[in-house]
């Protein structure tokens, strides 16, 4: 469609984050090496140290495996930040985390309302996802996503390796799947810019993101994992 | 017909409809569009899968505009 108001393919809140380079395949490729290699940087000495402890001082074995157990846990501790992101975040004005409700219970109605927007924006398989994990599976050119309430996965090209963004609509009346669609409407708008102005929370394996998601989430990340391995995803794999 | 949504609290609202031969009642979408661009909304069009374009005035020939708020990093 040839739309006569239609602007370049720049998302207008670009301009909040003027200083940020534009996130490309090649960006998220540095970023993803870089991240590797701060992440070695803070667990190998961990690593190394607890084992040169046992070797050099038998009996320093309890600090060893805390010391051991510190080089896990903390990019367990920066993979749950990550999964963090696309975490049901609840209906306005409750504190209580968004379920999907079960069959034959009403639904919220603003939700319902918005469910059925956001249904109209996906295609059958996406809708029946979105429905039963809460993400909508949107290929794209920089590889596969996860649009979730506040935060979207990105898995590259090959299925390796995910970016984690944290973006949100700030607005809190907006039902759950609201939120969903405007992260899908402006990812489809322009999807470098989409990543540009969204906050990078983690990148790394997708198996440390999906132990830590909820259990009705995992099948999508599976199913996205599926999608970016087969070739017709991008081209920007790490 | 055409419909001009807003997302908002309720889930969504249709704040105008026309038909592309319909001079007035796309007039007044128009003033709606250009309302709702004033308090800061975003108009996108849906152009089917995985496609969408921002669009800062109303396209007589779309089928659906969408008017969103602006997202933000979190």
């Amino acid at each position: 469609m040839n739309l006569s108001g239609a602007s370049a393919p720049a998302l207008p809140e670009l301009a909040s984050v003027p200083w940020r380079e534009r996130t490309d395949a090649r960006w998220l490729a540095r970023y993803g090496r870089w991240w590797r290699v701060s992440t070695a940087l803070y667990t190998l000495p961990l690593a190394v140290g607890s084992v040169g402890m046992v070797v050099l001082e038998p009996v320093t074995i309890p600090v060893a495996l805390a010391t051991a157990a510190h080089a896990w846990m903390i990019p367990e501790l920066y993979a749950f930040r990550g999964a963090s992101v696309v975490r049901p975040k609840g209906l306005p004005g409750g504190s209580a985390p968004y379920t999907r409700p079960a069959a034959g219970t009403p639904p919220n109605t603003a939700e319902a309302v918005a469910q059925g927007l956001l249904g109209d924006l996906l295609d059958h398989d996406a809708r029946e996802r979105q429905r039963a994990t809460g993400l909508a599976l949107e290929p794209g050119e920089l590889g596969t996503w996860l649009v979730g309430e506040a935060g979207a996965l990105l898995i590259a090209p090959g299925g390796r390796r995910v970016h984690c963004f944290c973006v949100r609509v700030p607005d809190p009346e907006l039902p759950p799947s609201d939120r969903t669609a405007h992260l899908l409407l402006a990812l489809r708008t322009d999807e470098e810019g989409f990543a540009t102005v969204a906050n990078h929370a983690f990148c790394g394996a997708p198996w440390r993101v999906r132990r830590r998601l909820p259990k009705p989430m995992r099948p999508a990340l599976d199913a996205a994992r599926q999608q970016a391995r087969s070739p017709r995803s991008g081209d920007c794999a790490a | 017909m055409a419909r001009l949504i807003r997302m908002d609290a309720t889930g969504h609202s249709t704040l105008a409809e026309w038909a592309t031969q319909d001079d007035a009642a796309f007039e007044a979408a128009l003033d709606e569009f250009r309302t709702q661009l004033d308090l800061g909304y975003i108009g996108t069009v849906p152009e089917g899968p995985g496609k969408a374009s921002q669009v800062r005035e109303l396209p007589r020939e779309a089928d659906l505009v969408i008017l969103r708020r602006p997202i933000a990093g979190g």
